[in-house]
């Protein structure tokens, strides 16, 4: 199955995109989705360990199971206001 | 009415003081957000505020539904601006009624501190020397996560 993930602000800096599709198993887990990035090495192991994620715009636990479409966003340190 | 809203536009206060307010409330309290000149000593120009946009709206409307229910009134408005900023623009301006004063503060420190927290809002500081930075910010982690998904038990 293919996820969409979104990164923004450092993160997007950080790897210079702003979105990726990412083929995973079916089943796979958001920290499955974190482990396959940052697997790929550089820039990628730049980025935490256990991000906070947002699954379809709502945060997300790292063991939430993900599906085909879903729309996966790495939210840095928020800093409005 | 509860409103809640995201803005690429320069945000003028009295239109969202203008959203709450009616017979029966004794207290009205307008809160706004301005960008400073200083950050951690050094001096800042301006301030570029990103967001993820198709989050951030519905999160600054949950926010502003958790507001109402602490302050009793429907009328919380609460208006976040994104884009470039310079010294002295409102960045947010938050405005409730209540007939109490004791709710509305309340209610209007509520709406500031869940933004800092949770709403996915980033802002880069540029320095007098040219130089520019995220600013490095909170986590919304699980807290984040528990509080979508169980507002309700908090």
């Amino acid at each position: 199955m293919s996820v969409q993930a979104l990164f923004f602000a450092s993160y997007r800096d950080l790897l210079g995109t702003s979105k990726l599709d990412v083929e995973l198993p079916d089943g796979a887990t958001v920290a499955d989705l974190v482990r396959e990035l940052r697997g790929r090495g550089a820039p990628f192991t730049s980025l935490p360990k256990e991000p906070a994620i947002a699954v379809n715009r709502t945060y997300a636990l790292h063991d939430e199971t993900l599906r085909s479409g879903d729309e996966v966003a790495f939210i840095p340190p928020v800093a409005g206001g | 009415m509860i409103h809640a809203e995201l803005v690429h536009e320069t945000i003028d206060p009295a239109d969202v003081l203008a959203r709450v307010g009616a017979a029966e409330d004794g207290a009205v309290l307008l809160f706004l957000g301005t960008v400073r000149n200083h950050a951690d000593g050094e001096s800042v120009d301006g301030i570029t505020y990103e967001a993820y946009e198709r989050m951030a709206s519905p999160v600054l409307a949950e926010i502003a539904n958790e507001a109402a229910v602490r302050l009793g009134t429907d009328r919380v408005a609460v208006v976040h601006r994104v884009g470039e900023l310079a010294i002295g623009d409102v960045s947010v301006a938050i405005a409730v009624s209540s007939p109490h004063r004791g709710q509305a503060y309340d209610a209007s420190r509520y709406v500031i501190e869940e933004i800092k927290k949770r709403l996915p809002v980033w802002k880069r500081e540029h320095y007098g020397d040219g130089r520019s930075e995220w600013v490095e910010g909170v986590s919304p982690g699980r807290e984040g996560a528990a509080s979508t998904a169980g507002e309700g038990a908090r």
